[in-house]
């Protein structure tokens, strides 16, 4: 192995060595030139590698986004992600276009402007009209994407509809607990001082508001078209409840509660036709660093239509009535028992 | 053993008598500017190459987490365990690389570098204001080095919660082996950072404020001068805030305090922080954090704009502009810090408030972009290696700076919070740019450091290598981000979603190898010229108006100027104004009456 290393070391050098004997020669045969020359000579050479290079990335940029694009943006399986990729869209035409324009002139100047002995530049030194108007465009162009984007954004964080299935999230080091709130579709109060390690979450089992909350233990389970509120949080760290086909982010932060509310339009066996890939599965995964295995904090989200779901909901145990009353009879000073008696 | 040190160094970096000096007054402890700037330009390179290094060890997880490299664990056995790299591992080099390169490489080297180079140079000054207190600055930032390098090495590993030490993470030890004292070391190593950050901001404030030479108004100062002025002042509101979140951060680690954490359960164990906010932490972070980034960007727009029109032979255009738009993103950036916040489930209407002016700051900065666009218009340019770099600089900054409109938007961040589309962007725009900013400093003012040129060749295939090397390897993060692969995952294969851009991934990672491998010319080239450079038998090699050139000694020696300081008439930029006669007229040259004139009825 160490020989290895000295070898590749050795070739590494031999390279460098190579390309500083080259520069040194390139200069050499440089200084018989004037200086005039010499700029001239230096500048024709660079620009013209400069525009190849030009060349070289726009086609590579063009080729990439013309052959992946539909890989690229995969289609939002959600009502408010419809609304973001309409606005991505929009702000993708403005911004291209200004990208191609501008990185355009700029390797043409480049080019075209480039060190000639004879030439005298042009001096330019201000055009106040000119500087106005390139303020006074780009304003206005900003302020129609700030509108755009204030539209949407405060739908989106809009109130959920009183109707909507109540779902929490609670992210720990490195899983989920995923929490319906059952027949009632209310769920069951929470209490910090609590918190045990047969309740991680600090249920009050007590509340009846809990007493029909389950756990999705598999995989979690929605229906189509309906609205679904995700109350977020986390035991330990920083975590994030991202959906990305979804469109939803939201941190989970120990401590301070968030939300969101979204509206699932795509069933996954739908989805699975659209992308002609019948493994396919709506991924749950965390978006923010919350140590080594963040990485690897997936679940599935299957996407049902309110007929499976219905049936899916009908084989689910109150967790009160699966884990807690079991732990009522094994041991006597639980915490937990201690609570629902 | 110190005497013949001196003899050696002395001849042949300056070539010049010196006053009785020592080996250490000379090169460890001086209070010469131009040699602290040349501490900060060292200790900068040092940081980028392993900051570099990082970058590459963890790209190779990421292009080949099936594979094993013998190779890399024979180099690196600590961290490549098996052949593989250690997920500890991998946490601990993408934080200490963001550390490494946003605050040691784009904030220490580049502002530490050009304006102690520059600010008294280009505004006819000897020193620093206070040039005792510009010495210790860079000791502070040596001491602060030194304890993050010690860091890397701990038993217990690095900090790897991430450069931005969010807590709780960053906070309790038992949630991550990084957190314990791999984080001590860092909040200690940013503490010491921080004071170096003050010291130097004050300075440089107080220099240009108070030192500049007769005749050199603010408004005929180099833009240089200008952004570097800016700055300091970004840096010096900024840092305090960044002081105390890690001063707040370091009480609740250690005496127990809940300025952070509340109602939180690990390990089995329910801990009784209570009341605080994680939050809190992230405001206080980027409160500096976003700042931060100007702090990067604005020194390099200023040597770009320099650079620019010196070898362009031609003013910059809309000077005034020019200063408008750097005040203006100075004033806005402080501002914007709570875009990187969308999603932690603030309030929509302080969302839609920074979202508002996230993306208003793109203005100050389109208009500098067409500045520079119409700056080279109908120039003659000289495409020396500063000046490609300084071209280049513009079409990343443009790159870079479109796709921050996207993640501006609030509504856009909700996709493409923390996915890759982030890390193309930024690595874009403040990342690569301001290396290239700072790449074009170096090649232009060389000459000034040492009285040689660096090699051109070599400078140009670095140049190309670089730039291409750059948009390879950042580019197709958007494709990556906008399918929604996340940013920190050690791994891909978990994931359907995101395990499909094995190509990608590969395509990425041999793109940064290779311009990895690019930056040892670049080294190599710098440190070859200092000794063995073409020497530079010009004054002013560049034929440039700023003052820097009007030093007796191309290489100044400690005062600059021996005699009379210079006296200026002009602004900076009078490059190609009349048909005949040489091509620039510089600041030292006396007005015309006609001059004198005309530029009365530009102010009326």
């Amino acid at each position: 192995m160490v020989t290895q290393i000295l070898l590749l070391a050795l070739a590494l050098i031999l390279v460098y060595v190579v390309i500083m004997q080259v520069g040194k020669a390139v200069e050499l045969v440089s200084l018989m030139k004037t200086e005039e020359e010499r700029y001239e000579e230096s500048s024709k050479t660079v620009a013209f590698w400069f525009t190849l290079t030009g060349i070289f990335l726009a086609a590579f940029i063009a080729y990439t986004t013309y052959t992946s694009w539909h890989k690229f943006l995969p289609p939002p399986a959600s009502a408010h992600g419809v609304w973001i990729s309409h606005l991505i869209t929009y702000i993708l035409v403005l911004t291209g276009i200004i990208f191609v324009v501008t990185n355009f002139l700029l390797f043409y100047f480049t080019w075209k402007y480039r060190y000639r002995k004879d030439r005298k530049a042009y001096y330019y030194p201000y055009n106040n009209k000119i500087e106005v108007i390139w303020t006074v465009v780009p304003t206005l162009v900003f302020i129609t994407i700030i509108g755009f984007s204030l539209d949407t954004w405060l739908k989106i964080f809009s109130e959920a509809p009183t109707e909507a299935i109540r779902i929490e999230a609670t992210a720990k080091q490195f899983s989920w607990y995923i929490r319906y709130g059952g027949a009632d579709n209310e769920l069951g109060p929470r209490d910090f001082t609590l918190t045990s390690s047969d309740n991680e979450l600090g249920v009050k089992w007590k509340d009846k508001r809990s007493k029909d909350d389950f756990l999705a233990t598999e995989d979690i389970v929605l229906p189509v078209n309906k609205p679904v509120l995700v109350h977020i949080g986390a035991l330990d760290v920083i975590h994030n409840f991202y959906l990305p086909e979804f469109r939803l982010m939201m941190d989970a932060v120990p401590g301070v509660p968030t939300k969101f509310w979204f509206r699932p339009t795509i069933t996954t066996e739908e989805m699975r036709k659209i992308k002609n890939d019948p493994n396919f599965d709506y991924e749950l995964a965390c978006n923010q660093l919350c140590g080594q295995g963040h990485w690897n904090m997936r679940r599935v989200v299957k996407i049902v239509s309110e007929k499976e779901y219905k049936q899916w909901l009908s084989q689910q145990k109150p967790y009160v009535e699966s884990n807690v009353a079991s732990l009522n009879n094994s041991s006597s000073d639980n915490k937990l028992t201690a609570e629902l008696q | 053993m110190v005497t013949t040190s001196i003899q050696e160094h002395g001849a042949l970096s300056h070539g010049i008598a010196h006053h009785q000096e020592t080996f250490f007054r000379k090169y460890i402890f001086s209070t010469d500017h131009k040699m602290v700037a040349k501490q900060f330009l060292f200790m900068a390179i040092g940081w980028a190459m392993i900051g570099g290094l990082f970058s590459v060890l963890f790209r190779v997880q990421l292009a080949w987490p099936d594979h094993t490299f013998p190779l890399l664990e024979t180099l690196f056995s600590n961290w490549f365990q098996g052949g593989v790299l250690t997920t500890e591992a991998y946490y601990g080099l993408i934080t200490m690389h963001g550390t490494i390169m946003v605050f040691f490489v784009l904030t220490a080297g580049l502002s530490g570098t050009y304006a102690n180079m520059l600010i008294p140079l280009q505004i006819g000054a000897r020193d620093m204001a206070s040039p005792v207190l510009n010495a210790m600055s860079y000791w502070m930032v040596m001491l602060s080095s030194l304890v993050m390098f010690a860091s890397i090495f701990l038993p217990s590993g690095m900090a790897s919660a991430g450069w931005t030490v969010y807590p709780p993470l960053s906070a309790l030890p038992q949630t991550s082996p990084g957190s314990g004292l791999g984080m001590s070391f860092w909040l200690c190593s940013m503490a010491l950072f921080i004071a170096s950050q003050l010291m130097a901001g004050i300075n440089y404030i107080s220099t240009v404020l108070n030192l500049r030479t007769k005749g050199m108004t603010l408004t005929r100062m180099p833009l240089t001068v200008w952004a570097l002025f800016f700055t300091a002042i970004v840096g010096l509101l900024s840092f305090p805030v960044l002081f105390s979140a890690v001063v707040l951060l370091i009480f609740d680690r250690g005496l127990h305090t809940s300025f952070y954490l509340s109602d939180i359960y690990t390990g089995g164990q329910a801990l009784t922080y209570h009341g605080g906010s994680p939050i809190l932490f992230q405001h206080l972070f980027w409160f500096l954090g976003h700042p931060e980034v100007y702090i990067a960007i604005l020194p390099a727009m200023g040597i770009v704009s320099d650079v620019l029109s010196t070898n362009s032979r031609k003013p910059v255009f809309g000077y005034k502009m020019m200063i408008y738009s750097l005040l203006g993103i100075t004033c806005m950036s402080f501002l914007v810090w709570a875009h990187h916040m969308f999603v932690t489930g603030m309030n929509p209407f302080l969302g839609s408030v920074f979202m508002l002016f996230t993306i208003l700051i793109a203005i100050p900065s389109s208009i500098k972009v067409f500045n520079w666009l119409t700056t080279i218009w109908r120039g003659n340019i000289r495409l020396t290696p500063a000046n490609i770099f300084a071209i280049g600089f513009v079409s990343l900054f443009i790159s870079g700076g479109l796709t921050g409109i996207w993640l501006g938007s609030s509504t856009v961040d909700i996709q493409l919070h923390d996915t890759y589309f982030v890390i193309a962007h930024f690595h874009i725009v403040m990342g690569v740019a301001a290396f290239f900013g700072m790449f074009a400093g170096i090649y232009h003012w060389f000459p000034k450091m040492y009285g040689r040129f660096m090699n051109e060749t070599l400078g140009y295939i670095h140049f190309f290598i670089t730039f291409i090397g750059a948009y390879l390897i950042f580019w197709p993060m958007h494709y990556l981000g906008m399918s929604g692969v996340p940013r920190r995952y050690y791994n891909f294969n978990e994931f359907q979603a995101f395990g499909q851009y094995k190509d990608i991934n590969i395509l990425i990672s041999v793109a940064a190898i290779v311009t990895f491998f690019a930056q040892f010319i670049f080294v190599i080239n710098f440190f070859y010229s200092i000794k063995r450079g073409r020497k530079c038998t010009d004054l002013n090699p560049w034929k440039s108006n700023t003052l820097e050139w009007t030093t007796p000694t191309l290489v100044p020696e400690h005062g600059n100027w021996p005699g009379e300081l210079p006296v200026v008439h002009r602004w900076p930029y009078d490059y190609s104004r009349y048909e005949d006669g040489p091509d620039f007229i510089p600041q030292t040259v006396p007005m015309t009456e006609e001059e004198i004139q005309i530029e009365k009825n530009m102010h009326h």
